[in-house]
């Protein structure tokens, strides 16, 4: 075992972020920690996406459906069928497990866009069942459910830090579970496939299960996402399944840092955070705005803002400081 | 010599579309020799390869390895089997180091690819595994480097060395040596000379360099139209007409392919 010291050492940025992140809860009001629980939902759904896309090469268009039927799980259950919210865990989980064999199973004899077209053709059909007016009686067609019973202890308004710190064990507890898959072998033979399938294939890799594995395992952290995000909200609306959904996750990955884990992370504080103030001073035409800056993101950081800091980590700006102290020190001496 | 036999086709047959691209191949190999496959360039021998390492699907014919068909087999399958393949065109982990490219084929031999929440590096016999073989294809001292970084004649050599990790008794090797500059030839020689002798495996080659064909191979099939038009040791083929008629006649004229006769 490593001594207390260096293990401290190599991790205290992270540990500061942390601690300010059990603190913050002192010092922020109700509305910035709704903010932050929409951060940490939205970053395991990017986490989960990334899954996908960055560390197995899987393209998808239809991760909207596991959110969704996460979201409407939880809305059917809590609020159509009375169940205790402990018995509807296992259910999100099965049925984000079973939708990830199903979508697996049938969409990955294709690969690449057309897979991508397929999934996004998916997920277009069980958006439109959960519109469709004849399902009215029981997901309340598109209108959605509201008014989901929460249990009071853990009510998103009532007792908001509650809320707070359950949502910041979620992404912690899925932030390393998703490192823990990623560096397993399992993971390994994922990155391999990414890079180069026919050969992964060739060594003796059954590639058409790992991907179906990894779906699976994307499908259930993003289906969990989406149940939390249901009982925060205290609603399920036919736009958690719509493709606005897929292409959130697209772009907190591909801002983070598609196959880095802290990036979807990351991608997800700036799409909240940046999307919550850019709409407070620009009004309806706040998208304008964020194209804007995800245009100049993307030109800047062309492998994400944590890809692209692993790959050259600010170069210029190291070296001015380093010229900076440099020349401080020879004043000095 | 052994003489079990250890892959035999049987008018194995491939077609894209109008064109027969492999037509009605049967050929047996011997186990522990060294089985050549030659012919002008669109004979189909890399196609033949594929065949053998399941990349494609044949259109007729069966495949038998160590007496059991395996003609409908996916090729991770005959990989498990002890098939293993070198590919033409440089097929590696791009992205990955050199020692990843091989630990991984290492690990494919093992029960833990699916312990989803172990870390890989505790595993060490795969690397360890994966440091030997680089040692052999002498790639040693260079396992951190990023494979798509290494050289040409590197990138040959990696190759072997990933194929070399999934441990085959049978190692299809699909020109070693293409695209490779005159000095840098010996380096793969040697390493395939290193194979043979560990004994007891069958390596089936593909090669355009006559010399090495010459040197290295205990029986020469040779292929043209996608059919095969003679097989023998290197001598018959070396005097043999229909094969000098179908290189002079074909895309290729063997400068010092006389000369080459052992």
């Amino acid at each position: 075992m490593q001594p207390l010291s260096s293990w401290l050492k190599a991790r205290w940025p992270w540990l500061a972020v942390l601690a300010c992140l059990t603190l913050a809860p002192a010092f922020l009001n109700k509305f910035y920690l709704g903010l932050m629980v929409q951060v940490f939902i939205l970053a395991v759904f990017a986490l989960s996406y990334d899954l996908l896309m960055g560390y197995s090469g899987i393209l998808s268009f239809g991760h909207a459906m596991f959110f969704g039927s996460g979201a409407y799980v939880v809305g059917l259950l809590l609020k159509g069928a009375a169940w205790p919210l402990y018995a509807v865990l296992p259910v999100i989980i099965a049925t984000g497990a079973l939708m990830g064999v199903l979508v697996g199973i049938v969409t990955l004899r294709v690969r690449g866009v057309y897979f991508a077209m397929i999934t996004l053709a998916f997920a277009e059909v069980i958006y439109i069942l959960s519109a469709s007016s004849q399902l009215r009686p029981w997901t309340g067609g598109d209108e959605g459910l509201h008014g989901i019973p929460v249990p009071a202890w853990m009510s998103p308004t009532a007792e908001r830090v509650t809320f707070y710190y359950i949502s910041l064990s979620f992404l912690v507890l899925m932030y390393f579970l998703a490192r823990r898959i990623v560096n397993s072998p399992t993971g390994r033979v994922l990155i391999a496939i990414r890079e180069n399938e026919a050969r992964a294939a060739t060594i003796g890799y059954n590639v058409f299960w790992y991907k179906v594995l990894i779906i699976v395992i994307s499908g259930v952290l993003a289906a969990l996402a989406g149940g939390l995000n249901a009982l925060y909200f205290r609603n399920a609306t036919p736009e958690v399944l719509g493709v606005g959904r897929t292409i959130d996750a697209l772009l907190m990955t591909i801002i983070g840092g598609m196959g880095t884990l802290i990036g979807p992370v990351l991608g997800a504080v700036v799409i909240r955070v940046l999307g919550n103030y850019l709409a407070d001073w620009f009004g309806p035409r706040w998208p304008l705005v964020f194209g804007l800056i995800f245009v100049a993101l993307v030109m800047f950081f062309p492998w994400g803002i944590v890809g692209t800091l692993r790959q050259r980590p600010l170069r210029g700006l190291a070296q001015w400081i380093k010229r900076l102290s440099r020349g401080a020190g020879q004043k000095a001496s | 010599m052994d003489n079990t036999i250890i892959l035999e086709t049987n008018r194995l047959r491939k077609d894209f579309g109008g064109l027969v691209a492999v037509a009605g191949v049967s050929v047996k190999v011997r186990q522990g020799t060294s089985h050549s496959i030659i012919g002008p360039n669109g004979a189909g021998k890399t196609t033949f390869f594929n065949l053998l390492s399941g990349v494609f699907k044949p259109t007729g014919g069966t495949i038998y390895f160590k007496g059991h068909d395996i003609t409908a087999l996916p090729a991770y399958q005959r990989s498990h089997l002890g098939i293993g393949r070198s590919f033409q065109i440089t097929n590696i982990f791009p992205n990955l180091t050199v020692l990843e490219n091989v630990r991984l084929a290492a690990q494919s031999r093992g029960r833990d690819n699916f312990k989803l929440l172990s870390d890989f590096r505790a595993f060490g016999r795969y690397q360890e595994r994966a440091l030997e073989i680089l040692e052999l294809v002498g790639l040693r001292g260079k396992e951190l480097t990023v494979a798509h970084a290494l050289p040409h004649g590197d990138k040959r050599k990696l190759e072997i060395g990933i194929l070399l990790a999934t441990e085959p008794e049978l190692l299809l090797l699909d020109e070693p040596t293409a695209g490779m500059s005159q000095e840098e030839v010996p380096g793969i020689m040697e390493v395939i000379g290193k194979i043979k002798a560990s004994g007891g495996k069958t390596i089936m080659l593909v090669e355009h360099k006559m010399e090495i064909i010459m040197r290295a191979s205990d029986v020469i099939t040779v292929m043209h139209l996608g059919s095969v038009i003679a097989e023998g040791t290197p001598a018959q083929i070396a005097n043999d007409e229909a094969v000098q008629a179908a290189y002079l006649g074909g895309t290729h004229t063997y400068r010092g392919w006389r000369a080459h006769q052992p």
